[in-house]
């Protein structure tokens, strides 16, 4: 089957859209069309590909985990290795390539906003490399949480500014980049860091992110002669979620978004809006999110910056709509089991927002049969999390 | 019925025309400072000088407010008002004034409590239209087609990004007025007003006849003087809102009194 959506107007069926103020709705349509322009560009597609290699270090490497397997006896788990990219973590892949085209739309500076800071390094990295002025808002809650990532934004040349509305996490982060948006929207290129957004950034970070996906299908085929038979991947707005299922949407391989469970769906203090949410809109399209009866976006809460968002793409929520991707949820307890297991089977400490897809296994594995295929998107490093990990484990760092 | 109340709001810029005046179009946000005070600020602007009021039902959200309007918000969600409060503070101010009362609302707020309900209850409280600054005109056919069923006006934003193209589909999409964007931005007092917005103005003067409303950063009445001798409307938001939290129980008073200030400056 070819998922061939959203429809030109952005819509993967009833989700998706524009819904922003009108100040916004002309640089909106000036990024889709030069993202339409350069997207099949000779130029451009030799651009990525060489930065994409020699800066990112692409391919990632499909890792065969064998202690996890051997931990889990009844599936083979691969490991897809974008800990792996330069600064740690899938968001590169994105911010290279809305780099590359800011850069052909003539803009010279670009915002962003960032939860764990992951997608505000590699906005500051990709600035940094070529010569873009950046700014990242980050809420005051995620810079205490964070406060090393703040400083590598800073090393980097970025100015991090605090956000101190809302909740202070990353939804609130992502209004006040919006704000600045809208106010400097002639100079500037809004880096989104996740598939959700206003049309055409949920597609756009799609593709750059796809790349994830193209390669995890080479790389299996080479590795076992065949597809896997599940892919698992973390999902807050859902992007290394996004990207490592789209070439894999309508195949027999099964497709899990993990959302955060925080302290548990049932206590209401969680990240899931597709476990637990109803259609809305926040920040530009239509998709599931956490909202009261009113329509006011309620808090999320996760042990992981990046999974502490009350919505989610609109692909993600297309793709539930029609049983073509599954999504369960793992809360902080589980996340950090799966932290410290990874780091002792394997030697790898992954991101904690990666350590829910990993703890999903608990979950997958007893429904699998032997010598299933089962690969985990790694999206990240944990090295950023340890304080927030000792701090949950109730360890003293000195 | 459903004709009287979408002419509330033309009536009132036919008259305006007659008179060769332009509309003062306050904006306040429901609940705030508290529930009670909202209701008595209503009734009290509308009595000196307001033409057509904007009532705002307070987000957590509000991504093209300001820090004024965000604050107010906050105040208004921590008094635990809700879309309901706003509107039965609607239908109690319809026991006291006919001023045209338009609600300004972000999407969520609509899409969330359905948008049949919430244009019924709408147009029953006595509301004439309803203003959602992240609706644009591409997406804005469900609720346009709800609307129409009511009786109540769809105002859509025109801003100085947009292109003309964009600005001939707002404004036909627009009912009542067309709510022109004065500044690239967010809402808020400023202290100047920008450099082209007689070109805005003059570019959506070319795509439609419908009455032009101005707002984002007017606070002062020269500004609103020379905003009312080129358009049909001002739209005075955060300036107010701001006046009104720092007056805590004069609020009212200095409320009244800002108005009409703003009144006599843009007749003068």
């Amino acid at each position: 089957m070819q998922h061939t959506l959203p429809d030109e107007r952005g819509h993967f069926g009833e989700f998706g859209g524009k819904f922003v103020p009108e100040t916004l709705m002309s640089a909106l349509d000036e990024l889709e069309e030069a993202y339409t322009r350069y997207k099949d560009d000779e130029e451009f597609r030799a651009d990525l590909d060489f930065y994409q290699r020699e800066y990112i270090g692409r391919p990632t490497r499909l890792y065969f985990a064998k202690k996890l397997t051997d931990h889990y006896i009844k599936a083979k788990i691969y490991l897809k290795r974008e800990d792996l990219c330069h600064t740690g973590a899938h968001k590169l892949n994105n911010t290279i390539g809305q780099a590359l085209l800011a850069k052909r739309m003539g803009k010279k500076r670009v915002i962003a906003e960032t939860g764990a800071g992951q997608h505000g390094v590699a906005s500051a990295t990709a600035a940094a490399l070529f010569g873009l002025e950046c700014q990242v808002y980050m809420g005051e809650e995620d810079i205490k949480r964070q406060s090393l990532n703040v400083f590598r934004m800073n090393l980097l040349g970025t100015k991090v500014i605090p956000v101190m509305s809302g909740t202070k996490t990353l939804k609130d982060a992502m209004n006040e980049a919006i704000r600045d948006w809208v106010t400097n929207v002639e100079t500037t290129h809004y880096m989104l860091g996740s598939a959700a957004g206003p049309h055409p950034y949920p597609i756009m970070v799609r593709d750059f992110q796809s790349i994830i996906g193209f390669e995890t299908r080479e790389q299996i085929q080479e590795a076992e002669g065949r597809m896997p038979d599940a892919i698992v991947a973390c999902v807050g707005g859902g992007s290394n979620a996004i990207g490592i299922f789209h070439p894999f949407i309508g195949t027999e391989t099964r497709l899990i978004g993990v959302e955060a469970a925080g302290f548990g769906l049932e206590t209401g203090h969680h990240g899931a809006p597709l476990s637990k949410g109803d259609k809305g809109v926040l920040h530009g399209s239509l998709s599931y999110l956490l909202h009261d009866d009113y329509g006011q976006i309620m808090p999320a809460h996760s042990i992981s910056a990046g999974l502490d968002y009350p919505g989610v793409g609109p692909e993600h929520s297309y793709l539930k709509e029609n049983n073509l991707a599954e999504y369960g949820s793992i809360t902080d307890e589980e996340a950090l089991a799966a932290f410290k297991l990874l780091a002792r089977t394997e030697g790898i400490l992954p991101a904690l927002e990666s350590s829910h897809a990993i703890a999903y296994l608990e979950k997958l594995v007893p429904e699998l049969s032997k010598g299933d295929i089962v690969v985990i998107n790694l999206s990240g490093r944990g090295d950023k999390d340890v304080q927030v990990a000792a701090d949950a484990l109730g360890v003293e760092l000195w | 019925m459903v004709v009287t109340r979408l002419n509330r709001i033309d009536a009132a810029f036919e008259r305006l025309k007659e008179d060769k005046r332009s509309a003062l179009m306050p904006y306040l946000m429901a609940g705030y400072p508290d529930t009670e005070t909202s209701l008595k600020l209503l009734v009290t602007v509308a009595e000196a000088g307001a033409d057509l009021i904007e009532f705002g039902i307070p987000y957590s959200d509000p991504l093209a407010d300001g820090p004024t309007i965000q604050a107010a918000a906050s105040v208004a969600l921590r008094n635990k008002v809700n879309t309901d409060t706003a509107f039965d503070l609607v239908r109690r101010a319809r026991e006291r004034t006919e001023v045209p009362i338009i609600l300004m609302t972000y999407y969520n707020t609509l899409y969330r409590y359905g948008l049949d309900k919430f244009a019924s209850n709408a147009a029953r409280c006595g509301l004439d239209g309803v203003i959602s600054p992240d609706l644009p005109p591409e997406e804005a056919d469900p609720w346009r087609q709800v609307a129409a069923k009511y009786g109540l006006a769809t105002v859509m934003l025109a801003a100085p990004t947009s292109t003309d193209e964009r600005l001939k589909k707002v404004a036909d999409a627009s009912q009542g007025f067309v709510y022109c964007v004065s500044l690239t931005g967010v809402t808020g007092a400023r202290t100047s007003l920008p450099s082209n917005l007689t070109d805005l103005i003059s570019r959506v003067r070319k795509v439609t006849d419908k009455p032009l409303a101005v707002g984002f950063g007017i606070s002062l009445p020269e500004q609103a003087k020379q905003v009312s001798d080129i358009a049909d409307g001002v739209i005075i938001g955060s300036a107010l809102v701001n006046l009104i939290g720092q007056n805590g129980d004069k609020c009212v008073e200095s409320a009244a009194a800002y108005i009409s200030g703003i009144r006599g400056a843009m007749d003068s």
